[in-house]
């Protein structure tokens, strides 16, 4: 019934995409202007970018949250349920509270996302619905509905459905939050290193291997290094929070609990990141070396490259300026030779290049903030050991400051990879240029305006809210005058501390 | 036999926008009707009637957008920027009603503007959806695989019309939910809106049945064509019927009745919607067979939604049954 024939054309040209890796700028012959990258509020595609940004940006710090949340969530009701001590449910509605809002948020503000591509990047859609659509439809299925099938259940149910099956639902939501990462991250990491794909007549992406297709070259890698950056940026949420109130109140039990769980999260998981992160960019290397030239400011190819520490990157001049570098280590880092060749920015075609200064300096910014969580996970350790954890004021005073860190560090991350991947949608293949919708300048730049607007007004009330019940202590010492219920006190302290 | 692959997917993303109307439908209504209400504490219930359940009836648009990515891609190219305007405006409606439904409870002093914002949103959200509906009906200017028309090609007097019609629809979908979800003055008070907007919806029916048929001499034929012939002139007796039905059960205040007739009036009108535009993606333009993503894309994904639908069928069927029977105040676990 349904005419087939163009699909099975062209099927050649990416059966081998397991291995393929597209080589930007080799099949492209394009013009280049500098005007291109002047950020031009007249063009409707700057523009679409510009929203795409904006809205993907206030989105994903929620996401994040909530991955990291839903997981602690579940933790802490199995270790009441297991425990049986009151101050891990204490715990748990305290968080649920706060979950419940960074959630509506998320889920209000990934709708808008799920239709922005067909709104703004349409012929993106056209082209490579047949290989995301799916993957996407998938996400649907297994997560968002998991999410919020059992969301309800989860915020309102306890009573309800007594606490087993609570603790069911709130693994569901956790489980569905963590689906929903893996597809996404499928669809992101096809965008970054495609494969498994041919291309039919129609100028559509057509799926060849699905096994391919999602476990793409860089997907691995990316899903680790999110999923991690997830559970640390709500380690350090739930550590500053933590803080707060021991700072206020050293004796507070369950600021002790999300203390004592945080800052272990952080000194296990911090190196662990480090380490992700150091094989995510050998992959870059391997599959985008124009991203990794962008983001160590690499403009010559060189043998015994620098790593440049700090600079400012001109395009113009195609240097870095008032660079601070360390010689030769930049090789070291990247191909673990000391003399290693590294491809700079001008063995690839001036068309190709990312916008350098915005991926070299998100880059830095995340890589910083990595190597604090390192510190602090290793600090919180050490006094841990020497059991001062509850009582070392400099420790909470650093853990607070570090309080929204995670969230930074997650967006400088997306915008070293995001940016670093233009001017590309489909890394190599499909040029952001020519990904947009047949839309005019009004109504790209209206609709821009009415997100800006209704964001700005919803997420600084949910921020606002959030930072409020922050405040609201977690726990109330019973009777601190009764000496009896002093001792009683200590002894949960300690028994708490024993399990943790 | 061969198995008709974009067929099959062009009758699941229907239901899955059939199954987002009924679903997410009433609780916009209730969001609708939220100005109507008398204090605080009757808006209190009425959103915890469905504060459980909204975001899992949300998600059916999410699947039914997404799904028409995955396996329509031509289709969800085309008819988005087409509708630019009114899917903007209704993904913003529904940012604010969402938020609404934790923010409300967070404030005193701002609960006014919350308030607004559930009340504002769901109307625009529902105006917008039924804007979208008439505005893809009426067709979509089309040429070299995207649209070809201007920004403002959607309002037309029909979209309008379509739009208010699903105001209506809506609203009475969220009175009947009220009466089937409340006690007392509230459930009075559901009876009344039930009333006034079942009225609005049967007026709203025949006017947008008229138009249609005059809109497209394609949609007569299509609507006489057949067995299509025998439903189109059975579907207007039922249409009457099930009217009956609803209000003598309005009448009689019958608790449970006047919510599945209105959602039986939702069915009827959506089938008959669905004869006059099939087999098209976009109506008179894109056929479902032109629209489709290749049959690989399309097998993949029936694969998991032949396992994973009925689950999800299975475990919301489960969180409605968890939440049964009537709201009582000050339920919930806001403090």
């Amino acid at each position: 019934m349904m005419p087939d024939t163009r699909r099975l054309a062209n099927l050649a040209h990416g059966v081998s995409g397991a291995t393929h890796t597209p080589s930007p700028g080799a099949s492209h012959i394009i013009t280049f202007s500098e005007s291109q990258y002047v950020m031009d509020l007249f063009d409707p595609v700057f523009l679409a970018r510009l929203q795409f940004a904006f809205t993907i940006s206030f989105h994903i710090v929620l996401p994040a949250f909530s991955i990291g949340l839903a997981s602690y969530l579940a933790v802490l009701e199995g270790l009441w349920l297991i425990t049986k001590r009151d101050i891990y449910l204490s715990v748990f509605q305290y968080w649920l509270k706060i979950f419940a809002i960074v959630f509506a948020m998320g889920v209000v503000s990934g709708i808008v996302l799920s239709y922005e591509f067909g709104l703004n990047w349409s012929v993106f859609s056209d082209k490579t619905g047949p290989v995301i659509g799916p993957l996407m439809g998938y996400e649907v299925m297994s997560a968002f509905f998991l999410e919020a099938g059992f969301l309800g259940v989860m915020l309102f149910g306890l009573k309800k459905v007594g606490p087993k099956v609570h603790f069911m639902a709130t693994l569901m939501v956790a489980l569905g939050t963590l689906a929903s990462a893996f597809w996404i991250i499928a669809v992101n990491s096809w965008m970054q290193t495609p494969a498994g794909y041919a291309i039919n007549p129609a100028g559509q992406f057509v799926p060849v291997d699905w096994w391919a297709v999602i476990f793409n070259p860089s997907f691995p890698y990316r899903l680790v290094h999110m999923v991690l950056a997830a559970y640390l940026t709500t380690a350090l949420a739930v550590g500053a929070v933590g803080a707060w109130h021991l700072l206020k109140d050293r004796e507070n039990l369950a600021a002790r609990v999300m203390f004592s769980m945080a800052m272990g999260m952080a000194a296990f998981v911090g190196p662990l990141q480090i380490l992700a992160g150091d094989m995510h960019g050998l992959n870059t290397l391997k599959h985008q070396p124009a991203k990794i030239a962008a983001m160590e400011g690499h403009f010559e190819t060189q043998k015994g490259a620098p790593l440049i520490l700090f600079g400012l990157p001109n395009m113009a001049k195609r240097t870095v300026e008032y660079a601070v570098q360390i010689p030769h280590l930049g090789s070291e880092v990247l191909t673990h030779q000391w003399n290693g060749e590294i491809k700079g920015l001008e063995a690839f075609p001036r068309g190709d290049w990312p916008d350098v200064p915005i991926v070299f300096w998100s880059f830095r910014v995340m890589v910083a903030i990595g190597f604090a969580i390192f510190a602090l996970g290793f600090w919180s350790f050490v006094a841990r050991r020497k059991k001062r954890l509850f009582t070392d004021v400099r420790l909470h005073w650093a853990a607070l400051a570090m309080g929204p860190a995670g969230f930074i560090a997650v967006l400088a991350g997306w915008v070293t990879t995001e940016v670093g991947r233009q001017p590309y949608t489909v890394y190599g293949l499909l040029r952001t240029a020519d990904s947009a919708s047949p839309l005019g300048l009004a109504a790209v730049g209206a609709s821009l305006l009415g997100f800006v607007v209704v964001y700005l007004g919803v997420f600084a009330s949910g921020f606002f809210y959030i930072g409020r019940q922050m405040k609201k202590t977690p726990w109330r010492n019973p009777d601190p005058a009764s000496p009896q219920n002093d001792s009683g006190v200590h002894a949960e302290t300690e028994k708490v501390e024993g399990v943790l | 036999m061969v198995i008709d692959y974009p067929l099959i997917w062009a009758l699941l993303i229907a239901l899955a926008v059939l199954i987002y109307v009924l679903l997410d439908g009433f609780d916009l209504g209730v969001g609708i009707l939220f100005p109507f209400a008398e204090g605080e504490s009757s808006r209190d219930q009425m959103m915890n009637s469905v504060a459980p359940i909204w975001d899992g009836n949300e998600t059916w648009l999410v699947l039914g957008g997404g799904g028409l990515l995955a396996t329509f891609p031509l289709a969800y190219a085309v008819i988005l920027p087409a509708l630019y305007a009114p899917l903007v405006v209704m993904l913003l409606a529904l940012v604010l009603r969402g938020v609404a439904f934790e923010f409300r409870w967070k404030t005193r002093r701002f609960l006014p503007v919350w308030n607004v914002a559930f009340a504002g949103g769901s109307v625009l959200a529902a105006l917008c959806q039924g804007i979208v509906l008439g505005a893809w009906v009426q067709g979509i200017a089309y040429a070299n695989r995207a649209y070809a028309g201007g920004s403002w090609d959607w309002l037309t007097p029909f979209s309008v019309l379509c739009g208010v019609a699903l105001v209506c629809g809506y609203a009475l979908l969220g009175s009947t939910w009220l009466i089937l979800k409340t006690q007392g003055a509230l459930q009075v008070r559901a009876y009344v809106w039930a009333r006034r907007a079942a009225a609005g919806l049967l007026v709203m029916i025949v006017l947008v049945s008229v138009w249609m048929l005059l809109l497209d001499p394609r949609f007569v034929t299509r609507w006489l064509s057949g067995v299509a012939a025998v439903y189109v002139f059975v579907v207007p007796l039922l249409v009457v019927a099930v009217g009956l039905v609803l209000f003598r059960a309005l009448a009689n205040f019958d608790d449970v009745i006047p919510f599945f007739a209105a959602q039986s009036l939702f069915l009827l009108s959506y089938i008959g919607l669905g004869i006059g535009v099939f087999p098209d993606m976009v109506p008179m333009r894109i056929t479902i067979w032109q629209a489709a993503a290749p049959t690989v894309s399309l097998k993949f994904l029936l694969i998991g939604a032949a396992f994973l639908l009925p689950i999800i069928l299975g475990y919301t069927a489960y969180s409605y049954w968890v939440f049964r029977g009537k709201v009582k105040p000050g339920e919930g676990y806001h403090d």
